[in-house]
């Protein structure tokens, strides 16, 4: 199968390894990716920040990049909810019923990368390896918005040498929030130092999710702590191989 | 026109009351006991409830329906309630409504009154209207008591005290009641408020409550309560007056069906809330003799005329919700600055007053999700908020620094050549801020952030730079 | 305008002509999708049961007799609370009532001489099983509201054909009772305002017990 990527404009800058790990997993499961040189971002810190007239270009920009792609994979879930839930709500504020039929035709074609997984591909063991002790936080918008339910826990379980711990708490939100965690400092570091002490707690090496951005929030207040945990998206664990 | 959401308009922005609000530690403790013990009950009993999800479907058409036919369902209910000898008064505004209540009270010569617990009578600032008219109002629910006694405000919509553990409670007891004696369990709590309302109940003539639902069929209303005290309210007095907001109305008493199935669920975990009482008008020889239903505006034709926010007008007040909240759990609900609180507050309390004075409280919320997942009439509140966001936006009411960020990244995300430039520059710029391989101390809008938390760096190779070399 | 209504015309009118659909509301309200349970599929036996169990869960006592029972077993419960003066409804059965307990007919009878009494006897116009509800509809042998309200104690009869499973068939159960004054009733008082804890018995009767009658 083409699989085309989106990689998210944050992804892009800031977390170039998960990319990477996605385009190893999919092609190590004998699938052929692209990328879309011209793709930026989908509009999603626009527009849930109340600048929906910036978000516009930027949805009508992803629209047309992936016009005729056949699959469309991201590894954000908040990426994904920003499409399936906004775009039909922008199209319809602006009354063009081509744009309303560009955003119909588009969203069976866009998956989520567990979802494209277990989902389309029907894959659960990706072949990884990954001795480490890990526990997975389910950020909202996978959890929530998505329904990712237990796809992201089932793959892991698949990893050879890993050994997953539940997190306790894990469906509360871990205070970040794009732009309310500039807004609102004092209430989103309340909010992490809730989610650190459920991660501390676990025991485990690495927190994992299917956003990068909870990530580097979660990372952001463990780090400044000097807690010895590591954050990683879940498509690096996958990609992990065993050396040999 | 004076709408007026109680003394919202005077309250400070969320992010500073949010503030002062988690320095409280004791108050801290006791939101998170409450809203910990309130989840779990919750959830016990809407897990025994297999058609859940056709509930709250039901309940959001009903509530879809009435609002679009308000106007008609409004005639039916005044009509319905005169036949049944109610009187049925129209306020646009919160004054407009204290002026009719007090007025009906004036004429009948009283000067006190028994309430039953009502948020409108909080947002038309009632008890303060009425004591400028000199009338007593006495708070008959238990956490409402404990407010008014403490000169409090309400933090929460279904359990107003719930910032205050027992033993604060039976402090602003001895103090109030003039007791000598009081035990510590909220046994002994309630017992005193018992003592202390039982004769205002017998004595008092006139009674004030809100509802719960107004039902246009035959012009009843319900109340839904646990304690007793609304049906003292609503069965003693010789004149009930009740204040409904117009987007309490439903169309049919069958609809209580899926209402009081839902509400004591998912308000205070319980399977029913002990007392629901329902009655139309008067009756001889059972009740009050006089009664009358005020309906009130106060903002609510506003946000009925804005089609992406009208669901906000479907809340049952339930508070799930504000349970849910992860913001909430950490600051509760003074921190809102209005009698509404949560993420139901953050989206009623600026839409009733017209998007002015409560800039802040679109914005005070992570968009979890997890109050639209828990709302029994399926508000998407989420989508209100980004919608109200927009709405800040455009009245220009949002930060200078931001618009100007949020223009840059914009014209930054408008062409690939555009991203990978502003990539290379953040490379550059992120220099200063470099320490121990991560960036801290960042300045204006990101101090808060970098306050306690530090920021991956920006890595030499950007994705699409390493894909254009990889090929 | 309605008339008896009175309005600050103003008011009403600028309200109700700032709404407005057109639209065929009775049509678009049988549409409403109602997927909910309506009725109940339990057995006769299974749904007492629940009735019991609910009832039990929220402290209300409940006792099962047969039709020429009823006066003993509340002879029995008045005994084991010592009870010494009844209030009761004008019209309750008078072969309900053991001697030599004084009851107090309701008549009209001044607010505090209610308050007075050890307990008030009713019988009910419709339960719950799923919710362990009682509701009074002030139909016969259920009294005026405040009976039911100012005494410490509530005995309420409850006839086994009267037990629904469901709330909607309880509300159906109502349907010609609509606009009588109704109270639903699910277990004593109670308050959970302090600290979420829920705590027995506030300004209603603090004690509640059934008596079910089987037919």
């Amino acid at each position: 199968m083409k699989i085309s990527l989106f990689i998210t404009c944050y992804n892009d800058t800031l977390f170039p390894e998960t990319g990477k790990a996605v385009v190893h997993v999919l092609e190590r499961l004998g699938h052929s990716v692209e990328f879309r040189a011209e793709q930026t971002c989908c509009g999603q810190m626009h527009l849930n920040t109340g600048y929906r007239k910036e978000a516009l270009p930027l949805m009508q920009r992803f629209l047309e990049v992936f016009d005729d792609a056949e699959v469309i994979c991201s590894p954000s879930s908040s990426c994904v909810a920003m499409i399936r839930e906004h775009y039909s709500i922008l199209a319809e504020e602006t009354g063009d019923p081509t744009l309303r039929d560009k955003v119909r035709n588009l969203l069976p074609r866009v998956f989520e990368f567990t979802e494209l997984l277990v989902d389309r591909l029907g894959v659960t063991d990706t072949g990884a390896f990954y001795p480490h002790k890990v526990t997975y936080h389910p950020s909202c918008h996978s959890m929530r918005t998505l329904g990712l339910g237990d796809k992201p826990i089932r793959l892991l379980k698949e990893v050879r040498g890993l050994r997953y711990i539940e997190l306790p708490g894990a469906d509360e939100c871990c205070g970040f929030g794009g732009t309310f965690s500039i807004k609102n400092p004092d209430v989103s570091a309340a909010m992490l130092a809730d989610k650190m002490q459920a991660v501390a707690a676990t025991g485990a090496e690495v927190c994992a999710a299917c956003d990068n951005s909870c990530l580097m929030h979660i990372y952001g207040g463990l780090h400044r702590q000097r807690q010895p945990v590591r954050v990683a998206h879940l498509a690096e664990i996958l990609a992990s191989e065993e050396r040999r | 026109m004076s709408v007026r959401v109680g003394a919202a308009a005077e309250s400070p922005s969320f992010p500073m009351a949010a503030k002062a609000a988690m320095e409280d530690v004791q108050l801290r403790q006791n939101v998170r006991h409450a809203t910990g013990v309130i989840r779990a009950k919750r959830a016990l009993l809407v897990e025994e409830k297999a058609d859940w999800q056709q509930l709250r479907t039901a309940a959001s058409r009903i509530k879809e329906h009435t609002m679009r036919y308000l106007d008609r369902y409004l005639v039916q209910f005044e009509q319905s309630c005169v036949r049944a000898g109610g009187k049925v008064h129209w306020a646009e505004d919160a004054d407009e409504a204290n002026r009719i209540i007090t007025g009906i009270i004036q004429s009948h010569g009283e000067t006190e009154v028994i309430k039953v617990k009502t948020m409108t009578s909080d947002e038309t600032q009632l008890n303060t209207a009425l004591e400028a008219a000199g009338i007593t109002p006495y708070e008959t629910d238990l956490a409402d008591l404990i407010v008014q006694l403490g000169s409090d405000h309400p933090s929460h919509i279904v359990v107003p005290a719930l910032h205050k553990n027992r033993m604060q409670i039976r402090q602003i007891f001895l103090d109030k009641m003039h007791l000598e004696t009081l035990g510590r369990e909220p046994k002994d709590l309630a017992e005193a408020a018992r003592r202390y309302l039982r004769e205002k109940f017998l004595r008092v003539r006139v009674g004030i409550s809100g509802a719960n639902f107004a039902i246009a069929e035959n012009g009843s209303v319900c109340i839904v309560e646990s304690e007793g005290n609304a049906r003292m309210c609503l069965t003693l007095p010789k004149v009930l007056i009740s204040l409904i907001g117009i987007e309490k109305v439903i169309p049919r008493f069958r609809d209580l069906e899926v209402f009081l199935q839902i509400l004591a669920r998912s308000a205070t975990g319980e399977r029913m809330s002990p007392y629901s009482s329902i009655w139309s008008g008067v009756s001889a020889n059972d009740g009050p003799s006089e009664f009358h239903v005020v309906l009130l505006d106060n903002g609510r034709t506003k946000v009925l005329a804005d089609e992406a926010a009208r669901q906000t007008l479907h809340c049952i007040r339930c508070g799930a919700c504000l349970n849910i909240c992860p913001v909430y759990r950490q600051t509760g609900g003074h921190a809102y600055g209005s009698i509404y609180s949560g993420p139901i507050g953050a989206i009623l309390t600026p839409q009733l007053q017209s998007m002015r004075h409560s800039e802040t409280l679109p914005f005070a919320s992570s968009l979890c999700g997890a109050c639209y997942e828990i709302c029994p009439v399926k508000i998407n509140i989420p989508e209100v908020l980004v919608h109200l966001r927009a709405k800040v936006v455009e009245q220009g009411d949002s930060p200078i620094v931001e618009q100007l960020a949020m223009r840059a990244a914009a014209f930054a995300l408008a062409g690939p050549r555009r991203l990978a430039a502003a990539q290379g520059f953040a490379r550059i710029a992120q220099k200063p801020f470099l320490s121990e391989g991560v960036l801290k101390n960042l300045p204006g809008m990101l101090s808060g952030w970098s306050s306690v938390r530090d920021l991956m760096t920006v890595p030499e190779q950007s994705f699409r730079e390493w894909w254009r070399d990889r090929k | 305008m309605v008339e008896g209504s009175k309005v600050t015309a103003s008011a009403r009118d600028r309200i109700l002509a700032s709404i407005g659909a057109s639209g065929n509301p009775e049509q678009e309200y049988q549409a409403i999708e109602r997927g909910y349970e309506s009725a109940g599929t339990a057995q006769k036996g299974q749904k007492l049961d629940l009735f019991i169990e609910r009832l039990t869960d929220y402290g209300a006592g409940v006792y099962r007799c047969t039709h020429l029972e009823i006066a003993a077993t509340i002879a029995e419960r008045l005994h084991a609370r010592n009870a010494q003066s009844v209030a009761v409804p004008h019209d309750i059965p008078v072969d309900w009532l053991p001697q030599p307990f004084e009851f107090i007919r309701d008549h009209a009878s001044p607010y505090p001489q209610i308050e007075c009494c050890d307990g008030v006897i009713t019988g009910c116009a419709v339960a719950i099983a799923d919710t362990g509800t009682i509701i009074l509809d002030g139909g016969s042998s259920q009294g005026r509201r405040a009976l039911t309200l100012l005494p410490d104690y509530h005995l309420c009869v409850a006839f086994e054909d009267q037990i629904v499973e469901t709330v909607p068939e309880a509300m159906h159960r109502l349907a010609e009772a609509m606009s009588r004054p109704l109270t639903l009733i699910s277990g004593p008082s109670a308050t959970a305002d302090i600290e979420m804890t829920r705590i027995q018995g506030v300004h209603g009767p603090r004690s509640m017990e059934v008596v079910l009658v089987s037919l």
